[in-house]
This record gives structure tokens, C-alpha cells and sequence, in this order.
């Protein structure tokens, strides 16, 4: 009994640690069902602690959040009409480059439909704002203010409009918690959008991401992007996870190199995030609508840039020729961009000849015939090219 | 003639608290920790649940009440983040004991020494977390990185003093 008395502080210490050291070896097991990380009665007591702190972390979101909006959709306004204005146009070479894009996309598809490939896209997301972080340098874990009843489960995809963010790890009824791709035990299928590379890339102790399965490769080049492979089942194929940032020997992993990868998402400042709920094989109804907008008005700027314009002169747009033709597309929308600028201007490029009463009659370099164009629309005369001989 | 033991300075200088503070105050802490470093990242090499496990543990000078205080806010900790539950906890538990050991020896309500003792315990918890991850969890990965933990102390540090000034009017002289 004194021996107790005595040494009843460490005996106290040690029992502690012990029953600490035993609920530490239970966790470590190596889980038997992969959407569950925690044990039950692991996940109880985390399900416990999530409702006694989730509460007070909404309501401090709340006023940070209402802070800040007020600052900024009220008070800090400046620009905001040269921004729309810029976005517009941003938007309408967008939409130009989508529909030429979404060409290549049609074929791809055929050639997989023809391989037996399902491609999965995104087909329905929920949307969810960030209320907590983990505090900690040694955990990069979000939460977020949605849960079980909002049809999360845990593996989804977290994503936001710039690329990955992570997964999800714990789902709770109202919350979940969403392991970044730059935490320690995080890891993904991802492929170098040039090279095809197929690796897997891991987050690291101190935050960082890179991939740590490939030797060296002199293909691979800081600035490539890397997006996610489809082959872990957890992230749909394509998604931008971030660009290489540079390439080294890793001493510890030899022959591996260590590529550290700069993800596309400041992960230190998620705001809001998209929790990928479903992936279907065909698109939906309302991106299928946008693509054909898109490529009605790629054939639109086509026709526009190919077809000889009517020209107005009471348009500036005519003196330079830029005039914008007729779109012969039903669907397309009322406004149209200007056609892009001609790469190789040539003597049928729009604007490039001069008046009929300035041309020769008879002159040897007469226009070509106007083949195909009505004549209601028929072009003058191409400017005279110069003779061979004289160029010689 | 009057013996003059270990205990009886213990027992003299020891200081409570009111259920409150000790329930609240270490929640606060961990709430804190979880809800800075997502408003200012840098705030994360901050670790307010260790500076307020040392404070109780030093102005308790119990070294089982300092143990459990420990485990508490630790475990707390590890149930917010990602990490097996225990991780922190364990760390914690040890740096209360030792701080309340500690404590019950020398006078704490010195500035440079308080300053001393947080510093000291920061870098003890770095080293207590290394030897848990790799040894105990086994992540090979896991390397100390001992101008950042510096760095980490030093931050701790300074924090830790103004936080202790603050915490001494929450005691109860006994």
C-alpha cells in the first residue's frame, strides 16, 4: 500500500497512457470497410464532439461570413462594371473555345463508345460552405456544413470550380468532415496531362502534394498539369488537381523522384466547395444545352469569318472589316461575338479589296469567279494581285 | 519542530479553479485552435490547447490533476482533426504531468521562468508527438523538423505569457 501511496501520481500517469496507447492500437487497425475509417465507437465519440462544437463554429462562420459580405457586396464596389464588362468578353471567347473543344470531345467519345469505355461525368453535386478547419499542422481536414441528410457519404469527391479539394472522410448527420489532398494519409489516382503519366499523388507532412511513385522521367516539366485518372474510384476523370511545380531526387525513396505538385485550389482558403454526389455516362440535360449553344455559335463566328460579310457602312465594325454576318443558326443567341481575328490574311479576306470603280476592267489579275455565292452577296473585285513577273 | 515537506508546500500553494474555467476554458481553447487558423493560416503553428494544459497544470501542481487535464484537452483535440484519437491526448497527458511536477518545485509566477517552461514543454510536446507518430503509429514519413518546432516554441511562447496573466485572475487562492 505505501508502494501505492508513494508512486500513485505515475501509477496514475502510466494507467492513462496505457489506456490511451490501447485505444490508439484498436484505431490503427487496419480498416475492414474503406468508407468507414473510424470504428463505431470511434465515430460516436467523433459525432459527439462534431455536435458539441459544430454549433458555436456556425455561428462564428456566421458573423465572419456576414461580415465580409457586407463589405463586399455593399461597400467595396469599385470596378465592378469594368469586371462585368471584361468577364463578358472573357465569357464569349469561352464559349468560341468550348465549341471547339467539344468537336474533339464528340470524337473522343465515339472512339470510346467504340472501345467499350464508359466515360463518368458529374452528374449532380451538392453544394456546401466550409465552417471549421482542424487547427492543426498535422491534420488538413475541412468541415463542411453538410451531412448525411443532404446524401453525403464518405469517399465523395469535394471539388470547386478551380479543381480538387479532397474527399470525404466523416459524414455526420448535418456535417461532415473533408480530408484535403494535402493531408499526411491522403492520396489520389492522377495522370500528367501531357505525358499520360499515370501516378499516385499523396499529401505530405507538411502540407505540401506531390507524387512519389515515378523515376525519373526528362518528359515531365514544371508547369504540366496534373488532373485526376478516374482510377481510384473516388475522384471522376479529368478534374484539375494542380500543375507540376518542380522535380527532384528523393533521397529517401531512391530511385523515385519527389514531383511536387502546386494544387490548382488554395486550399488554405476554401470557402465553399461542391461534394460530387453522382457521376453519370452521359451528360446532363442542361450541359447538353450549353454545348449546342456553344456550337451553334462556333458555327455562327465560322460562317461569319469564311462567308463574305454584307457590308454596312453606317457599322464602324465595316471599315475594318469586321463586319458581323447573319448567323444561319436558328438557336443561336442574339449576341454574337466579333469573329476572331484573321491568322494568315489573304486577298479573300474580308475588307482586303478595294472598291469596283477603283478596279481595271479587262485588267489581267481579274477577280476569280464568284463561285458558290449568290449574287445578291457577291464581293467586289479582289484588290489586283501583283504580277509574277514583276515580283521577280 | 515543524517538518517542512513536499506536501505541505503543495497543499499550501496550490490554486483551484471553478468548475467553469476548468470546463470552459480548455473547450474554449480547442475552439479557438480549430476556428483561427482557418480565418489567418499562419495561427497554426499556434497550439492554444498545449498553453492552456501548462497553465492548469503549473498553477495546480497536482500532478494527477494535471494528467487529466491533459488527456482532456488533448483528446479533445484529436477528435476535431483527422489524427487516431490518442495522438494528442498522450502528449498532453505527459506534458501535465510534468508540468504540475514541475510546478510544485519551482515558482511559477515568475515571468522568465514561466517563459522558460513554455518554451521548454513546446519543444518536449514536438518531441513526445514525433516519438508517438513513428514510433507508436509507425509513419515513417514523420520527421521532426526542429527550426520550424523552434519556431513553434518561440510563437507558443509568446503567446503563453499575456495568456497566463490573463488566466491568474480566473485562480482561487486556497
Amino acid at each position: 500500500m505505501d508502494f501505492l501511496r508513494q508512486y500513485k501520481n505515475a501509477l496514475f500517469l502510466i494507467a492513462v497512457l496505457l489506456a490511451q496507447a490501447i485505444a490508439l492500437a484498436v484505431q490503427v487497425r487496419r480498416p475492414l470497410d474503406a468508407a468507414q475509417p473510424d470504428g463505431p465507437s470511434v465515430r460516436l465519440i467523433r459525432m459527439w464532439a462534431m455536435t458539441t462544437v459544430t454549433p458555436l463554429e456556425r455561428v462564428t462562420h456566421a458573423i465572419g461570413h456576414g461580415a465580409r459580405y457586407g463589405w463586399s457586396e455593399y461597400i467595396d464596389l469599385r470596378h465592378v462594371r469594368q469586371q462585368n464588362k471584361e468577364l463578358q468578353q472573357q465569357l464569349a471567347r469561352v464559349r468560341i473555345e468550348e465549341a471547339a473543344i467539344a468537336e474533339d470531345a464528340q470524337q473522343g467519345r465515339r472512339l470510346q463508345a467504340m472501345l467499350g469505355f464508359r466515360e463518368h461525368y458529374v452528374g449532380s453535386t451538392v453544394a456546401a460552405e466550409v465552417i471549421g478547419a482542424s487547427g492543426s499542422e498535422q491534420s488538413y481536414v475541412l468541415t463542411i456544413d453538410k451531412g448525411s441528410r443532404d446524401g453525403l457519404r464518405p469517399d465523395m469527391a469535394v471539388i470547386t470550380q478551380d479543381g480538387v479539394v479532397g474527399k470525404l472522410r466523416d459524414v455526420f448527420p448535418t456535417t461532415s468532415q473533408v480530408l484535403e489532398l494535402n493531408d499526411q494519409s491522403s492520396g489520389a489516382g492522377v495522370v500528367l496531362a501531357s505525358t499520360r503519366i499515370r501516378a499516385i499523388l499523396r499529401g505530405t507532412l507538411t502540407g505540401r502534394v506531390q507524387i512519389g511513385n515515378l523515376t525519373a522521367d526528362s518528359r515531365i516539366k514544371p508547369g504540366e498539369p496534373v488532373l485526376t485518372s478516374g482510377g481510384d474510384q473516388v475522384y471522376p476523370r479529368g478534374l484539375p488537381v494542380g500543375v507540376v511545380e518542380s522535380i527532384a531526387p528523393d533521397p529517401e525513396h531512391q530511385p523515385y523522384t519527389a514531383i511536387r505538385v502546386k494544387p490548382a485550389v488554395d486550399l488554405d482558403r476554401v470557402e465553399e466547395v461542391l461534394v460530387i454526389t453522382g457521376t453519370q455516362a452521359e451528360l446532363t440535360p442542361a450541359a447538353q444545352q450549353d454545348l449546342a449553344d456553344a456550337a451553334a455559335q462556333h458555327a455562327a463566328d465560322l460562317s461569319a469569318e469564311r462567308l463574305p460579310g454584307i457590308h454596312d457602312d453606317e457599322t464602324p465594325g465595316a471599315a475594318n472589316g469586321t463586319a458581323a454576318a447573319t448567323p444561319p443558326a436558328a438557336n443561336a443567341p442574339a449576341v454574337i461575338p466579333h469573329p476572331l481575328p484573321t491568322l494568315h490574311p489573304d486577298r479573300f479576306t474580308s475588307g482586303s479589296t478595294p472598291p469596283a470603280s477603283a478596279m481595271t476592267p479587262g485588267a489581267a489579275s481579274s477577280a476569280p469567279s464568284s463561285q458558290g455565292a449568290p449574287s445578291s452577296q457577291q464581293p467586289p473585285p479582289p484588290q489586283a494581285q501583283p504580277q509574277p513577273e514583276a515580283t521577280k | 519542530m515543524v517538518t517542512r515537506s513536499y506536501m505541505s508546500r503543495r497543499e499550501v500553494e496550490q490554486q483551484s479553479f471553478s468548475l467553469a474555467v476548468a470546463i470552459f476554458v480548455p473547450l474554449g481553447a480547442v475552439l479557438l485552435q480549430v476556428l483561427l487558423p482557418r480565418e489567418f493560416h499562419g495561427l497554426a503553428i499556434l497550439d492554444l490547447p498545449f498553453i492552456v494544459t501548462l497553465f492548469f497544470a503549473i498553477s495546480r501542481r497536482s500532478p494527477i490533476a494535471g494528467t487529466v487535464t491533459g488527456a482532456y484537452i488533448g483528446l479533445l483535440q484529436d477528435v476535431l482533426t483527422g489524427q487516431p484519437i490518442g495522438v494528442n491526448g498522450m502528449a498532453k497527458s505527459m506534458i501535465g504531468y510534468a508540468g504540475a511536477s514541475l510546478g510544485s518545485r519551482i515558482d511559477v509566477e515568475n515571468t522568465k521562468t514561466r517563459a522558460l517552461l513554455a518554451f521548454g514543454f513546446s519543444l518536449l510536446q514536438s518531441v513526445l508527438l514525433y516519438l508517438i507518430e513513428r514510433r507508436l503509429l509507425g509513419i515513417r514519413a514523420f520527421h521532426l523538423m526542429w527550426l520550424h518546432e523552434l519556431l513553434r516554441a518561440a510563437a507558443n511562447t509568446a503567446v503563453a505569457l499575456p495568456v497566463f496573466l490573463l488566466l491568474d485572475r480566473a485562480k482561487h487562492q486556497e
